[in-house]
């Protein structure tokens, strides 16, 4: 499909994110076939689906990992089919995920000094020339990263190395370098994986919070039912890398084919979800 | 910057040593002025070394390469036409360079300024390439550029090399000019920009996604690097007053490579602790080459034998501190406090 204009655009003029008919092939595999999703600014939504029904490719599409073979995806008015993930990340998309990607050597406030870098003004080469404007940006950056830091409850853990971190403490970290990129769309692959219930449900009002507090949008990918049904307004279902359902998370709570794809055809409806 | 505590004490401890340096020549001898003048060329190609492959994780064996294109081009610089012409003996010296003559200043900042253009041209194909490969890939750029270097006799003298390179490389010079590397390469490293280039080292993906063109600042990096080590050659070249293409094989980098891995990469001032140490340790190994007296048998002395003692001493290093003297730390004041605190009690 070419730059211009697109058929959902009608119905979708507060969409931040647009991906129309995107299909990823390897090989022979259709990890993803013709996905629609449109995402309205200030919502939190939801991918779920069986393991390996290509929800992760799909987040990689989006994130620039992979140019998809066919369709589009229009983030925020501009079309980002082929742009590279750092460019995409410039126009306002952050991700974390799902094997959580820390500099584990590097201290808890260095790891999110990095994602502040992409907002920076101030070029490299004024660093050993000693100019003030660059000394004075990289104190802006340094606060920037304590009260991030703060805001994921990590003001005492700042120079620690991020790899002696606990597990969700390192998933809050990512989350963190991720806001530090001044997002106006997260995307969190997995956010509850391998937390507690105490702690999932922590994570819940964290993301309801942050959307507030930073006016993002969210789509998040997750395998907890609690977390999805709890925190998100709309929800797609995939199976086999093609989307078999969506809707608000009581529609989907109750459908026929997201209950048969999730605990086969006998289940009955209602029993799980 | 605010002149805080640690960087006067930093300032005050660079003078002192400054001023100890320019009183060298009072208590120190020929051979021991020319160890100290080793070790700040080293500690400026270990620093160059460590922020390719400690900070970036370039894993880049083309060092030796660099080092020769900065000491040939500050030879061909500083050399008088007079001189040039004496010299190239097989064929003469073609025209841009016979006249070429320039300070000694500048002719170091061209020798790096040359390496660090030949970086950026092998950078754009070669930086494609991940880990090994692209150690295998500068390998055989640093071989091209000794090739190159033998052949090109109506630029390089071929084969005979160049003698007679006035030896400005005094002892205040080096320093100073190990003082610029490492203020340099410190104000970066420690500076936001470090947090990015070592970011790429341990995790690219995350680099990309946090919007880090991650080729640009590895293209970037691997010239700073190739520009400090062109400086280091400049002064290498100078300091030993001749050259020739046999002293730039890979061997050279692997002596770099060394100093770096012992000092601990991702550590500026390991960097400079393991090029003191392994210099000094070197030329003390001389001893054990000579023959030996031990009173009942005499001992014939053995060439070689301090690089056997040598990859030993770098054997045990690599068994009881695999990461190196620093690590990726770095000795601070606060560090040298806690430890002279802890010496204490």
């Amino acid at each position: 499909m070419s730059d211009g204009i697109l058929p959902a655009e009608a119905e979708s003029a507060d969409a931040l994110l647009l991906a129309s008919d995107v299909t990823m092939r390897f090989g022979g595999v259709t990890a993803v076939s013709r996905l629609n999703l449109t995402l309205s600014k200030g919502s939190i939504a939801g991918i779920i689906g069986p393991n390996g029904a290509g929800k992760t490719t799909a987040f990689n599409v989006l994130s620039g990992f992979y140019t998809p073979q066919e369709g589009s995806v229009v983030f925020d008015g501009v079309n980002i089919r082929g742009k590279s993930p750092a460019d995409i990340c410039r126009l306002g998309m952050a991700r974390t995920f799902q094997n959580i990607r820390l500099s584990g050597q590097m201290t808890v406030l260095e790891n999110i000094m990095v994602g502040c870098h992409v907002r920076r003004r101030c070029p490299w080469w004024m660093a050993p020339l000693g100019f003030p404007a660059f000394y004075r940006e990289e104190e802006e950056i340094r606060t920037k990263g304590q009260r991030l830091a703060e805001r994921v409850h990590l003001a005492e853990n700042l120079d620690d190395q991020a790899g002696s971190l606990p597990y969700g403490a390192q998933r809050r970290l990512e989350i963190a370098r991720a806001l530090a990129t001044e997002p106006k769309l997260l995307l969190l692959d997995e956010p509850a994986a391998g937390m507690n219930p105490q702690e999932s449900l922590e994570l819940m009002h964290f993301i309801g919070h942050i959307r507030d507090e930073f006016d993002l949008t969210i789509l998040l990918i997750e395998h907890d039912m609690k977390v999805v049904m709890g925190v998100c307004q709309y929800i797609w279902v995939m199976e086999y890398g093609a989307l078999i359902a969506q809707g608000e998370p009581d529609d989907i709570r109750r459908n026929p084919d997201v209950i048969r794809a999730y605990l086969g055809e006998e289940a009955s409806p209602g029993s799980v979800l | 910057m605010r002149l805080d505590r640690n960087t006067f004490l930093s300032i005050a401890v660079m003078a002192l040593f400054g001023l100890m340096l320019v009183q060298a020549e009072t208590f120190l001898g020929d051979y021991q002025i020319y160890i100290v003048k080793l070790i700040f060329i080293n500690a400026i190609l270990a620093l160059s070394l460590n922020l390719i492959y400690g900070f970036t994780g370039m894993f880049s064996l083309g060092h030796a390469g660099f080092i020769a294109i900065g000491a040939y081009v500050s030879a061909l610089c500083i050399l008088s036409p007079e001189q040039k012409e004496m010299m190239w003996i097989l064929e003469p010296i073609i025209w841009p360079f016979s006249t070429l003559f320039t300070p000694f200043w500048v002719s170091v900042l061209a020798g790096g300024a040359v390496a660090a253009l030949c970086a950026l041209v092998i950078a754009l194909p070669v930086l494609r390439l991940g880990d090994d490969y692209l150690g295998i890939a500068t390998l055989g750029f640093a071989e091209i550029i000794r090739v190159v270097i033998v052949n090109a006799t109506p630029v390089t003298n071929g084969s005979l090399g160049i003698k007679g390179i006035p030896g400005h490389a005094t002892l205040l010079s080096c320093y100073g000019w190990t003082l610029f590397t490492l203020i340099v390469l410190a104000r970066l490293v420690f500076s936001n920009f470090g947090n990015v280039l070592r970011c790429i080292r341990d995790n690219e993906i995350a680099a990309r996604v946090m919007g880090i063109n991650v080729f640009c600042y590895k293209v970037l990096s691997f010239c700073l690097g190739a520009f400090f080590a062109g400086i280091g050659g400049a002064l290498l070249g100078t300091h030993l007053s001749t050259i020739d293409p046999k002293m730039f094989n890979f061997l050279l980098t692997f002596n770099v490579l060394m100093f770096v891995v012992a000092g601990g990469l991702g550590s500026l001032t390991g960097s400079l602790l393991g090029a003191a140490i392994i210099t000094v340790l070197l030329e003390w190994l001389r001893a054990i080459e000579e023959p030996m007296n031990l009173g009942f048998v005499e001992l014939p002395g053995i060439p070689g034998m301090r690089m056997v003692v040598f990859s030993l001493v770098l054997l045990g290093i690599i068994l009881y501190r695999r990461e190196g003297i620093m690590g990726t730390r770095e000795l601070t004041w606060k560090s040298l406090g806690t430890l002279f605190g802890r010496g204490k009690q």
